[in-house]
């Protein structure tokens, strides 16, 4: 298809947004991963990471309940079924950090993880998969109630 | 001298499953005391594993991660008798070391 | 929690229940399947094994464990005596629970100022409180224990009418009673149902659950926390740390749930 001046550049300036994805950097160091903990909503969040937006995803096992008797324990157990996931990220939308853990399986290692977070309010969990073919998110909403006076 | 981790670390076929109770207070440093003072920021940002000398397992934690934490995870390539051992480092630059033999 | 935080939750919780319409039953169920996944992982452990610590170490000014420290099976013996207190003990010619006799040991035994253990009796994150631990390790110890409180004692007796009092005593500007919220079924505060202490099997299922890790706390709370916070959700006056109506009460609430296995340090709310 003969190439047209503006389909040329709009050709050039896809070109160059892959070529800076592919130099992107996969790996961030740790230490420069703090500052992620620090965001405020996910997209700053995987900004901080280095990572583009997430692929929705069927293939991460996703356990959380569906109410929350007490925000400041949340049980999540979470597990990958795609290959070769290298870490997984938890985050929590209305908290006021959004990222709440991040976990790293080396080789041999299963990519799961079981633990407890602190919801400040009703709020939809992210469990994000880190691979060697992209990286991929499942989402729960995890209401959270006041409960009465406890028992 | 920060108080010990409880961890078991069970062989089921060919995976060790880890489950450990961390003593922290994972302060996010918005929580009012009961004199109404704010209590600072106190949390473990790191946690990793070690099995046979190679590392098995890391976490990096924000102060969302509930107070007394829970943790577990599984991996393969230990037997039972073998050691695992975790470590945590938190905001303050405190840091805990506990091992568990795998049954 | 900051208060906007607070105010917005409160906002979103009458929100919630507005919004959908939960049966009783299927709230119970989303509760379970909440309070299940924490399994057998309760951050009570930590309390218990700080708790051992604790009961082995000598400590204070007189440098000595608790080994000889006497809760009514006999001195050092842990294993069971929660499920037999409340109790009578001679040597204080009082009648005493876990947190009565635990201070006298500390006291007694170890030269501790009891001044000092009551300022701490209750923790708040990194201050932490020796009692509550103490509480944890020795309640643990009888986890399947029965609730036996043969209340042969005379002073026992009184403690107990004296805690039956208490719970049908109506006071504070609801003119509330233990009994208005405790002794009928099936009553409930919004998600929660309230336990029917008036029955044994009301009376156990919430007496053999505490001590417990109260997530909302973070902390392991004893049974006489638990009193004390219902008298302030009351707007009682200040229920007093090992006092006569605190121990009366709790041998009441705890000769209701006499048969009962202990299965405590549990996890709540």
């Amino acid at each position: 298809m003969p190439l047209s001046r503006r389909n040329f550049m709009v050709t050039a300036v896809q070109a160059s947004v892959s070529m800076l994805t592919l130099l992107a950097p996969r790996w961030v160091l740790a230490a420069d991963r703090r500052p992620a903990f620090d965001a405020t909503a996910i997209d700053a969040a995987l900004q901080a990471l280095g990572l583009p937006p997430p692929q929705d995803t069927a293939e991460i096992l996703f356990k959380a309940p569906e109410i929350a008797e007490n925000g400041a324990a949340v049980p999540v157990e979470v597990e990958s079924r795609l290959p070769n996931t290298r870490a997984m990220l938890l985050l929590v939308e209305k908290n006021p950090h959004v990222l709440s853990a991040r976990f790293e399986f080396p080789a041999g290692t299963e990519p799961f993880f079981a633990t407890r977070v602190k919801m400040a309010e009703t709020s939809r969990i992210h469990a994000i998969a880190l691979t060697d073919s992209g990286n991929f998110y499942t989402t729960r909403l995890v209401k959270v109630t006041l409960g009465g006076c406890g028992g | 001298m920060p108080d010990p981790m409880l961890i078991r670390a069970v062989l089921k076929g060919e995976t060790v499953e880890v489950k450990a109770l961390i003593a922290h207070v994972m302060e996010t440093g918005q929580r009012k005391d009961a004199d109404g003072k704010l209590v600072p920021a106190h949390y473990i940002e790191t946690l990793t594993a070690t099995c046979g000398g190679r590392q098995v397992f890391r976490a990096e934690w924000g102060a969302s991660i509930a107070r007394n934490p829970y943790l577990s995870f599984r991996f393969k390539g230990a037997q039972a008798g073998d050691k695992i051992t975790l470590t945590w480092t938190d905001t303050a630059g405190a840091s805990r070391s506990d091992e568990a033999t795998i049954r | 929690m900051k208060p906007l935080f607070a105010k917005r939750l409160r906002g979103l919780g009458a929100l919630l229940l507005g919004s959908f319409a939960l049966t009783a039953a299927a709230s119970d169920d989303a509760l379970r399947e909440y309070r299940e996944m924490f399994g057998d992982d309760n951050p009570a452990a930590l309390w218990e094994a700080r708790g051992e610590q604790l009961w082995q170490t000598a400590r204070g000014p007189q440098h000595a464990s608790l080994a000889a420290c006497d809760l009514g099976l006999g001195p050092g013996v842990v294993k069971g005596a929660y499920a037999q207190l409340p109790r009578w003990f001679a040597d204080t010619a009082r009648v005493e629970d876990l947190e009565s006799r635990l201070l006298t040991c500390m006291t007694e035994l170890q030269g501790f100022p009891r001044d000092a253990l009551l300022t701490t009796r209750f923790g708040d994150g990194e201050r932490k409180s020796d009692l509550e631990a103490l509480a944890a390790y020795v309640v643990g110890a009888s986890r399947g224990a029965e609730i036996r409180l043969p209340l042969q004692h005379p002073a026992e007796q009184a403690a107990w009418a004296l805690g039956q009092a208490a719970f049908y005593y109506r006071a504070g500007p609801h003119d509330f009673s233990c009994a208005t919220c405790h002794a009928q079924a099936d009553k409930r505060i919004r998600l929660q149902t309230l336990p029917q202490l008036t029955t044994a099997e009301g009376a156990r299922e919430a007496y053999t659950h505490w001590p417990a890790y109260r997530i909302s706390q973070g902390e392991l709370r004893t049974f006489e926390w638990r009193l004390q916070d219902c008298y302030r959700q009351q707007r009682f006056p200040q229920l007093k740390f090992a006092s006569e109506v605190a121990v009366g009460l709790s041998l009441f609430l705890a000769k209701t749930a006499e048969g009962g296995a202990m299965a405590a340090p549990a996890i709540r709310r």
